[in-house]
């Protein structure tokens, strides 16, 4: 149908820049352009340029030269960057099982039928929609040491005799950001498996309670196989932006105390801006790409797709 | 994809009348949906309460429990708002912010618009691995972009100006927008574009007079999440700027309003708060929008 088009004289546009912009190959290069022209220039062209400045001992004010591998020798000997990896391994895995956990029920709560369900769904994207810094900025001060609003409720309650320490000790440290990032993923994760639940058909869930399946089945069987394919990206999505992050971190702990919340991002900021050391931050936001790409596969092909969970044939 | 889900919905929301909801009774309603949702709902919004409490309290509430309840106000006062927006670059972030996000997201649009319908409509050849290239440019992280970039910015001698950021923010939306709009395009009928080919339209004409007025939700949904996006930007910002007058809000805010070791706490939630609100309340007019370009995204 389309060559009939094409195949037709162009009536309307007998000039030759006409013409030209009628030409489908002509047309199809100059929409790409602008788009081509920015990613190339401001991501492909960095991304190239991260890895090559990785190998370099590159600092603020002065070309670096090769220096081959040396960054990533002494990043392996440097124990506050080996830190990071750790955190930033345990930090993605305890957020995104909490953010998936936490999610789906939330999601299947807000499947039911419920008063004011458009309302509720509205206000419950709401974390996830303002500024990450800000928010960050409203747990530091709910993580304030002296004034938290936390430990004088537990205090209140009589659960706790001492404020907590949440930011000044590594562990609840590490606790308190993953339960921010918790915080700000579960809105994303909720509304996206919502939308993954209202697409199966209830007579599946009757049809299983017939066959005699209690809850869990129905869950494990039903709802689980269905969610897969939805599920599959919104993890991989999640996992991406969990590993990199650096918002959260950098407005609630800097990295703090001693070190031991930096992440990667955090760590390959610190080192890189402020620090001047381009060259070694280079090859620590370098050394994610690894990661994330054995994450993304993991995540992506770890779940089985099938086309007909999406109502499509299998082939 | 995107119809055929919405279709499925429609199906599923007209099924559930019949569902087997009639089998919960209200007290088992209430203990296993109410209750846990409830929570949810408290645990979502607290900080967000948090922020506006901290905001309209005088400091001597603000630093004393004993004799105040923390979670209420006694005396509200506008001070911290005061000295947010008078005594500190608040305003001049707020500015920056705007300018940026606004070019940031009409220079994305811009580029969206024309990627998407040549992908999709153009059908040129390699159209289905450039598509894919641009799902994978999604999948870069800023993090890991923005050290070759500060070297660029300076290269370039952006170093310290807008344009830095509005021309490296695309990088990131340029992709969803694409993504997003080709899903929109291709829910267009062909036929449409057929008829006016054979009426002798040319493709641009095409493009503006068909395909973009049918395409207005799918600009709207490009557009706000754009905006958004842009709005809540951080490492390029806090890398790229330096002097306070240039910052945007959310680097301003975490960087200006913290002078040494003394946390003024009451004009930093003002600051969150005032930072949150513009989104909050463009997000609040176009709901609809953010949920179906959030889930449509994921699906296609």
């Amino acid at each position: 149908m389309v060559s009939i088009a094409d195949r037709l004289p162009a009536v309307s546009s007998p000039t030759a820049l006409g013409r030209l912009l009628d030409n489908r190959i002509f047309l199809s290069f100059t929409f790409m352009l602008p788009a081509a022209v920015l990613l190339l220039l401001f991501l492909t062209y960095p991304l190239g340029l991260g890895v090559w400045l990785g190998f370099t001992d590159t600092k603020i004010g002065r070309a670096g030269v090769w220096i081959g591998i040396d960054n990533y020798l002494s990043l392996f000997q440097d124990s506050v960057f080996r830190l990071s990896v750790f955190n930033t391994i345990l930090y993605t895995t305890v957020a995104t099982v909490g953010k998936f956990a936490l999610g789906l029920w939330l999601a299947i709560l807000l499947n039911n039928h419920l008063p004011f369900k458009g309302f509720i769904r509205a206000i419950v994207l709401l974390p996830w929609i303002v500024p990450t810094v800000l928010s960050a900025i409203a747990f530091w001060w709910i993580y304030d040491s002296q004034f938290s609003i936390i430990s004088y409720t537990l205090q209140r309650l009589g659960l706790i005799d001492q404020y907590i320490n949440f930011l000044g000790e590594p562990n609840p440290a590490r606790a308190s950001v993953i339960a921010a990032n918790i915080w700000r993923g579960i809105p994303f994760v909720a509304i996206c498996l919502l939308a993954g639940l209202q697409t199966i058909s209830p007579s599946l869930y009757e049809a299983a309670a017939l066959d005699g399946a209690t809850h869990w089945q129905r869950f494990r069987h039903v709802t689980v196989p269905m969610l897969m394919p939805i599920l599959s990206v919104v993890l991989t999505f999640s996992v991406i932006f969990t590993f990199t992050d650096f918002q959260l971190i950098y407005a609630i702990t800097r990295g703090g105390p001693v070190n031991t919340t930096h992440l990667m991002a955090t760590l390959a900021f610190q080192r890189a801006i402020p620090g001047g050391q381009l060259g070694e931050g280079a090859a620590i936001a370098t050394a994610m790409i690894p990661f994330l790409i054995a994450s993304t596969l993991i995540s992506y092909y770890g779940i089985q797709r099938r086309k007909w969970q999406q109502g499509g044939r299998d082939d | 994809m995107t119809d055929a889900a919405a279709t499925l919905g429609k199906k599923a929301a007209a099924d559930e009348a019949q569902g087997m909801d009639y089998l919960m009774t209200l007290p088992r309603k209430v203990v296993t949906v109410y209750v846990p949702l409830i929570c949810f709902l408290i645990v979502l919004l607290f900080p967000f309460y948090w922020m506006a409490v901290t905001t309209l309290k005088p400091n001597d509430e603000l630093y004393d429990y004993a004799r105040f309840n923390p979670f209420w106000i006694v005396n509200p006062t506008l001070r911290n708002i005061e000295k947010l927006l008078f005594e500190t670059d608040y305003p001049a972030w707020l500015l920056n912010t705007m300018v940026v996000t606004a070019a940031a997201t009409a220079l994305a649009l811009f580029a969206s618009v024309l990627a998407a319908y040549a992908i999709q409509r153009l059908r040129f050849k390699g159209a289905q691995t450039v598509g894919l290239l641009i799902f994978l440019a999604y999948l870069v992280p800023p993090s890991i972009l923005f050290i070759p970039l500060a070297t660029m910015v300076f290269g370039l001698g952006l170093y310290d100006t807008q344009w830095a950021l509005i021309l490296t923010y695309p990088t990131f939306l340029i992709p969803f927008c694409t993504w997003l709009l080709m899903g929109y395009f291709k829910s267009i009928p062909y036929e449409l574009e057929e008829c006016a080919l054979i009426d002798g339209a040319t493709r641009i004409q095409i493009l503006w007079k068909i395909t973009l007025p049918l395409a207005v939700p799918g600009l709207i949904s490009a557009g706000i999440f754009a905006f958004t996006l842009s709005w809540n930007e951080f490492i390029y910002a806090l890398a790229f700027i330096s002097s306070s007058e240039n910052k945007t809000v959310p680097v301003g805010v975490l960087t200006q309003l913290v002078e040494g070791d003394v946390y003024h706490w009451g004009s930093l939630m003002a600051g969150a708060l005032f930072g949150s609100l513009p989104v909050a309340v463009l997000y609040s007019f176009f709901v609809e929008y953010y949920v179906s370009s959030l889930t449509g995204a994921v699906k296609e």
